[in-house]
C-alpha cells in the first residue's frame, strides 16, 4: 500500500493552518471578543428569555432551554462567522497586496477561504466553548440530544463556518471593480447578522420575511448549525438542513470562483 | 531562448468620467508599443523616472495587469493564461509588499511556500538550510515576521522568491531602504545566486550601486518607451555618469584645476573645500586623491555617486533632444 501523503506538503491544508496559528497570535483581542460576546449573550438572554416566558413558556417551537441554547451557541459562534463583512482580501485589494496572491501557483480562493475558515475554527476554542460554559453555566440551555447531534452539529458548524467566509470572499471580489468596499461591507454587516438568526431566531420573522431570509445564505451560517447543535431539529430535517448549507456552499464559492476570474482582468494593482 | 519577450506592449489607464463631459474620460500611457527581449542568464536594470512605466511592465510581465494591446510572453508562457504554470517557475519580489506571513515566524512561511510550490520534505530542508546559510537568517529564523528589520525581511523576501528555484527572479526596488551592509550583502549574495543557478534577473531600482554592481544590461524607460538598451559603459559613455570626490582641505587652496583624469567642478568655503569630478572607466578614487595630495593636505574626503535620477535626467535629455 502507498503511504497516505502527508497534509504538511498540501498547501491548502497549510492556509488552513496559517489561519488557526496567525490567530493565536492575538490572545488579548480573542479575549476581549470574548467578554464582548458573554455580555450580550447575557443581555440577549434576558429579553429572549423574557419573551420565551411571556409567551407562555413557549415561543416559535423554542422552549426557555432551547431559546437559551439558540443564544448561547449564537454568542459562541461569533468570534468564527463573519458579519461585520470585511476582510484580509478586502484590504488586499485596496492596498494591492493582492498582486502577490495572484503570483503563487495556487487558487487564490482556495487560499483566502481556507485562512479565514481556520481563523474561524481557532476562535472556537478561546471564544466558542467558553461562550458555551457560560451558557450552561447561568442558564437551563439545551444541550446537543444524542452523539448524532452532535456529528451532525459539527458538520453543520463546519459548513456554516465556510459559507460564511466564502460569502465573505465573493463579496470582498467587488473590489476588483469599486476598489473602495466599505459601502458593500456595511451593506452586508446589516443585512447578514439579521438573517443568519443573531438578534432572533429568523422562525420568529413574519412568514414573508421568513421566505426572504431562506432565500439568502445567512441562515446556513448561523441559524441551522444551531438548529441541528441544540437538537431543535434531528434525524431527517438535521440532514436537509445540511443539504441546504452544502447547496448554498456550492453556490457562492461558483459566485466567488466566477467574480475572481472576471475580477483579475480588472485588477488595477495601485502603486509601485 | 528569450525568458521575456514583449512586442509592442502597451498599457493605457483610463481615469473616471469628466465631471463635464460624462463621454471624456482621462488616459494616460503608461507603457507605450514596447519592445523588449531578455535572454536566459541575464541580468538586466530597469530604470527609469517615477511613473515612467517600469512598475506597470513588470506588472505585464508576471500576469498581474492586463496588457491593453501587443503581446507578452514570460519564459515561454503567457502570464494571463498560464498564471498557475508561470508562478512556478518566477521568482518576483516587491520591495513594499510581503509574500511572508505576517503573525507566523520566517521558517514557518518558507515551509508554506515550499509546500505551495510541491517542494518535497527533504528539498525543502537543503534548500532552506542554503539559503538561510547564504542570507545569514539563522537568528531571525524562529521570530514572527512582523517583529524583523526591514534588511531581514527583506533578506527573507528575496529567499522566499527562490525556494523554488525559479528561472527568472523579478526584484521590484530590492534595496529600497536598506542600510549600506544590508544592501551589500544582499547584493553579495544575488550575484552568487546568478552565478551558482544560471538565474535571469530583473531589477527596477533608483539605487546606481545596484545597476553597477548586479547588471549587465540596462534599460532606461521614458513615458513608456525604451530610452535606452545598452550596457553600463554605453551608459556611462552616453551621460558621463561621473563620481565626485569631495576634499577638506587643511589650508584655503586655489582652485585644483588641471589634475590628472579630473575636473575641477567647484570651490566652497575659498578653497577650503573642493569637489572634483572623475569618470571611474578612466581613473581611479585613489589616483585623484594622490594627484590633490600633492598639492595640498587632505583633512577629509568624501565621494558621492551619480543618482540614478540625474543618469535618467541625462539620457531622456540626450533621447528626447
Amino acid at each position: 500500500m502507498r503511504p497516505l501523503p502527508s497534509p504538511s506538503r498540501n498547501p491548502y491544508w497549510r492556509f488552513l493552518v496559517a489561519g488557526f496559528r496567525g490567530q493565536s497570535a492575538y490572545p488579548l483581542a480573542t479575549f476581549a471578543g470574548l467578554v464582548a460576546n458573554a455580555t450580550f449573550g447575557l443581555l440577549k438572554g434576558g429579553i429572549m428569555g423574557a419573551a420565551v416566558e411571556s409567551s407562555g413558556g413557549e415561543l416559535a417551537g423554542y422552549s426557555a432551554a432551547t431559546m437559551a441554547a439558540f443564544v448561547w451557541l449564537g454568542q459562541g459562534m461569533l468570534g468564527s462567522v463573519n458579519f461585520w463583512g470585511g476582510s484580509d482580501l478586502q484590504t488586499r485589494i485596496k492596498s494591492g497586496d493582492v498582486a502577490v496572491d495572484f503570483l503563487r501557483p495556487v487558487s487564490v480562493q482556495a487560499a483566502n477561504v481556507l485562512t479565514d475558515v481556520g481563523k474561524g475554527l481557532f476562535a472556537l476554542l478561546p471564544r466558542g466553548l467558553p461562550s458555551v460554559v457560560i451558557g450552561v453555566l447561568v442558564s437551563s440551555m439545551a444541550l446537543p440530544p444524542d452523539a448524532t447531534a452532535y456529528v451532525l452539529g459539527l458538520l453543520s458548524l463546519l459548513i456554516g463556518i465556510t459559507v460564511s467566509h466564502a460569502t465573505v470572499y465573493a463579496v470582498a471580489t467587488s473590489g476588483f471593480w469599486l476598489v473602495e468596499t466599505r459601502g458593500v461591507s456595511v451593506l452586508y454587516m446589516a443585512v447578514s447578522g439579521f438573517f443568519a438568526g443573531l438578534f432572533t431566531p429568523i422562525y420568529l420573522f413574519p412568514d414573508w420575511l421568513l421566505t426572504l431570509a431562506l432565500l439568502t445564505p445567512f441562515p446556513s451560517m448561523m441559524q441551522f448549525p444551531i438548529d441541528v447543535l441544540s437538537g431543535q431539529v434531528t434525524g431527517a430535517a438535521a440532514a436537509q438542513h445540511l443539504g441546504v448549507q452544502v447547496v448554498w456552499l456550492a453556490v457562492v464559492l461558483g459566485v466567488g470562483h466566477l467574480t475572481t476570474r472576471a475580477g483579475r482582468r480588472r485588477l488595477e494593482v495601485q502603486g509601485g | 531562448m528569450n525568458v521575456i519577450k514583449a512586442e509592442g506592449l502597451t498599457r493605457v489607464f483610463t481615469g473616471r468620467p469628466d465631471r463635464k463631459n460624462r463621454l471624456r474620460r482621462s488616459r494616460h500611457v503608461a507603457v507605450d508599443h514596447l519592445d523588449l527581449s531578455v535572454e536566459a542568464g541575464e541580468s538586466v536594470g530597469y530604470i527609469g523616472a517615477n511613473g515612467a512605466g517600469k512598475s506597470t511592465t513588470i506588472k505585464m510581465l508576471v500576469g498581474i495587469l492586463v496588457p491593453t494591446s501587443g503581446m507578452v510572453t514570460t519564459v515561454g508562457l503567457h502570464p494571463l493564461k498560464q498564471r498557475r504554470a508561470l508562478a512556478r517557475r518566477i521568482g518576483v519580489v516587491f520591495g513594499q509588499r510581503s509574500q511572508l506571513w505576517w503573525d507566523l515566524p520566517v521558517r514557518e512561511s518558507f515551509s508554506i511556500l515550499s509546500a505551495i510550490h510541491g517542494l518535497s520534505a527533504a528539498d525543502e530542508r537543503t534548500r532552506t538550510a542554503e539559503l538561510v546559510d547564504m542570507l545569514e537568517m539563522g537568528e531571525f529564523l524562529t521570530t514572527p515576521v512582523r517583529q524583523l528589520s526591514l534588511g531581514q525581511r527583506m533578506r527573507a523576501e528575496v529567499a522566499a522568491a527562490l525556494l523554488h528555484r525559479p528561472e527568472l527572479l523579478i526584484l521590484d526596488e530590492p534595496t529600497i531602504g536598506l542600510d549600506v551592509l544590508s544592501k551589500q550583502r544582499l547584493r553579495e549574495f544575488l550575484v552568487t545566486q546568478r552565478r551558482e543557478h544560471g538565474t535571469t534577473l530583473l531589477l527596477t531600482t533608483h539605487d546606481m550601486g545596484d545597476v553597477e554592481r548586479l547588471c549587465d544590461r540596462i534599460l532606461v524607460v521614458d513615458h513608456g518607451r525604451l530610452a535606452f538598451d545598452g550596457t553600463l559603459d554605453g551608459l556611462a559613455r552616453t551621460v558621463g555618469a561621473r563620481r565626485e570626490l569631495v576634499v577638506d582641505l587643511a589650508t584655503a587652496t586655489g582652485d585644483l584645476v588641471d589634475l590628472d583624469g579630473a575636473e575641477h567642478v567647484r570651490s566652497e568655503s575659498g578653497g577650503l573645500r573642493q569637489r572634483l569630478a572623475f569618470d571611474p572607466q578612466r581613473t581611479t578614487a585613489a589616483r585623484v586623491l594622490a594627484a590633490v595630495s600633492e598639492r595640498a593636505e587632505v583633512l577629509d574626503l568624501s565621494i558621492t555617486e551619480p543618482d540614478i535620477e540625474d543618469v535618467v535626467r541625462e539620457i531622456y535629455r540626450a533621447t528626447r533632444r
